[in-house]
């Protein structure tokens, strides 16, 4: 169910929070053996919390906060007081939030119920959550199958039926690229407009956090509530940071053709090609368009992230929190801790990032990344004159089996359409542009429209259109 | 990537190293720098001096404390795996055999 929905079921009194949270714990309790979505669950807090909403709305109804009685999952790498952040490591397996995120205060704010914390790659660096220290989820379409990551737990979450709503990060595509794989919509904001204020940093210049919901108008009431300006988040942006984004009756889409040819499967094309017919229908016009640069993004990207993750990952040294592992003197208490407390893909991601960094190399690849970052901003800008948004395939497959990708090299070929968005800063969302059917199964893909900066309100007014509207009509 | 740099990451990073890792690192490492390395063929033309990253710049704030002392003194020591009262415990850091 979605979350208007919901809040319309609550205010009538047809339906209520404690029946709700009882669900979603109920769908946990049965499916979340096999599928391992989530690392823990909050159920006597939740139903607590659901009783007191359930009161709110007898007394109040409508005049109550936007969420109330909504439960939400969360990402593990995000804070809330007095609950475990793992981020999907052994290095926080026992660490607990000192405080709130101010994502989390603003969804406590408006009355929602944090049911639980769902599972991902370790501090967000995988696109399959096989990365997670505490193992995989998986896809509730096809067991056999990833759910894609790093916010796969929330996008699993989602896709069960557990709750309506979770919470993931967005570092190179791993709040959309879960969405595509598990079938529901996913958003990144432009950088800054969500707080970055208690999430478990990755990669601070592209990290951002966004809903995974099931349509676009639950993005974009999730979206309403997280975002905005945060003194404890110095990069956050206001409303009129960026030229206003006008809304059109007809849109220009652009399509970057030779992009597409790097590597999409066919039957993943088919389903763009059929969505691209049913926006000319529509009155939409869809044009080609060149980003030769946006083709450099993997790379730059694969410099820029790892540098950043190096510096930020410094922090846990077995000294102020996390895991401390013994040692005859400081340097082996840090040389051990971290030895332990991180898994392979990690590790490899602050060698990586060491080496781009270090005298000698910063300026042939960091300095050389940065360049390449700054000239497809330049090459966004161009390109929004012409068009209004840029739509691609979020991903170039579909969900893959366990272990197909174990060469890094090709897990982070899924980010190609993706991580362009985060290293530009741009909006983008995820949602379903129909399945592709393997092995006797229909699995979904997911359709990516990119939009200039500041530009959620346009990719909400069109998604909603093509998408929300369908959904609506095909039920 | 030989495995001596390898090694030589893993001491700058503070990351002790097993010798299968040093293995397994060296030729993965070694094909993503050859991937990424494509970025150095691009040239610096008309790119002026616009921000990289984000959008606002020189974001101040007044400078006051904002909490009680010792507000989240406690919570944080809690944390800290070994602590002393209200320090924390840490190996000994210069090595006077040396």
């Amino acid at each position: 169910m979605t979350v208007s929905e919901l809040r319309k079921q609550y205010i009538a009194g047809t339906l209520s929070p404690t029946t709700v949270v009882k669900n979603s714990l109920r769908v946990i309790k049965e499916k979340d053996a096999e599928i391992h979505a989530f690392l823990d669950t909050y159920a006597d807090e939740a139903m607590a919390l659901a009783k007191v909403a359930e009161q709110e709305y007898k007394n109040k109804r409508e005049n109550t906060p936007a969420l109330l009685g909504i439960p939400v999952a969360l990402k593990n790498n995000i804070l809330v007081e007095g609950k475990r952040a793992t981020a999907g490591s052994k290095m926080l397996e026992n660490y607990i939030a000192s405080y709130d995120a101010t994502i989390v205060t603003r969804l406590k704010k408006a009355g929602a119920i944090i049911i639980g914390a769902t599972n991902m790659d370790e501090f967000a660096m995988g696109g399959s959550t096989e990365n997670s220290a505490f193992g995989p989820t998986k896809n509730p379409h096809d067991l056999s199958r990833v759910p894609g990551g790093s916010s796969g737990g929330s996008a699993a979450a989602v896709a069960m039926g557990a709750v309506s709503v979770a919470i993931g990060t967005d570092t190179g595509g791993s709040v959309r690229q879960p969405a595509s794989y598990c079938g529901v919509v996913g958003l990144k904001p432009t950088y800054g407009a969500v707080s970055r204020y208690g999430l478990v940093a990755m990669g601070s210049s592209l990290d951002q956090a966004g809903p995974l919901v099931n349509t676009v108008a639950d993005a974009e009431l999730i979206h309403n509530i997280m975002s905005g300006l945060d003194s404890h988040d110095a990069t956050t942006i206001t409303p009129d940071t960026y030229p206003n984004v006008p809304l059109k009756e007809h849109y220009t889409f652009g399509v970057p053709r030779d992009f597409l040819g790097v590597g999409v499967d066919a039957d993943v094309l088919a389903n763009f090609e059929a969505h691209i017919a049913v926006l000319k229908d529509a009155g939409h016009t869809v044009v080609d368009i060149e980003l030769p640069l946006f083709e450099q993004g993997l790379a730059a990207y694969y410099i820029v992230m790892p540098a950043e993750v190096s510096s930020n990952l410094a922090r846990y040294d077995g000294m102020r929190y996390g895991l401390s592992i013994d040692g005859k003197d400081l340097l082996e208490v840090y040389e051990q801790s971290r030895a332990t407390g991180f898994g392979a893909e990690v590790k490899r991601r602050i060698l990586l990032g060491t080496y781009v960094l270090s005298s000698g190399y910063y300026d042939a690849y960091y300095g050389k990344a940065e360049l390449v970052r700054h000239k497809m901003r330049a090459e966004l800008e161009e390109v929004f004159k012409r068009v209004d948004i840029i739509l691609t395939p979020t991903a170039p497959t579909a969900a893959f089996k366990f272990g197909a990708q174990s060469d890094p090299l090709s897990m982070y070929r899924q980010d190609i359409f993706t991580v362009p968005v985060n290293l530009t800063g741009v909006p983008a969302i995820s949602f379903p542009m129909g399945t592709v059917e393997q092995g006797g199964i229909a699995l979904p893909v997911g359709l990516q429209y990119i939009g200039p900066h500041g530009g959620e309100l346009r990719l909400f007014d069109i998604g909603k259109q093509v998408y929300d509207v369908s959904l609506n009509g095909s039920k | 990537m030989t495995k001596d740099e390898i090694l030589h990451l893993g001491t700058l990073s503070r990351i002790a190293l097993s010798p299968a890792e040093v293995d397994k690192f060296s030729t993965e490492i070694d094909t993503i720098l050859e991937y990424v390395s494509t970025v150095k063929n691009i040239v610096a033309n008309d790119v002026g001096n616009e921000p990289m990253v984000g959008a606002r710049y020189n974001v101040l704030r007044s400078d006051r404390v904002t909490n009680e002392p010792g507000e989240y003194t406690e919570k944080l020591l809690n944390a800290m795996p070994q602590r002393d009262g209200q320090y924390m415990l840490v190996k000994k850091i210069l090595n006077q055999d040396e």
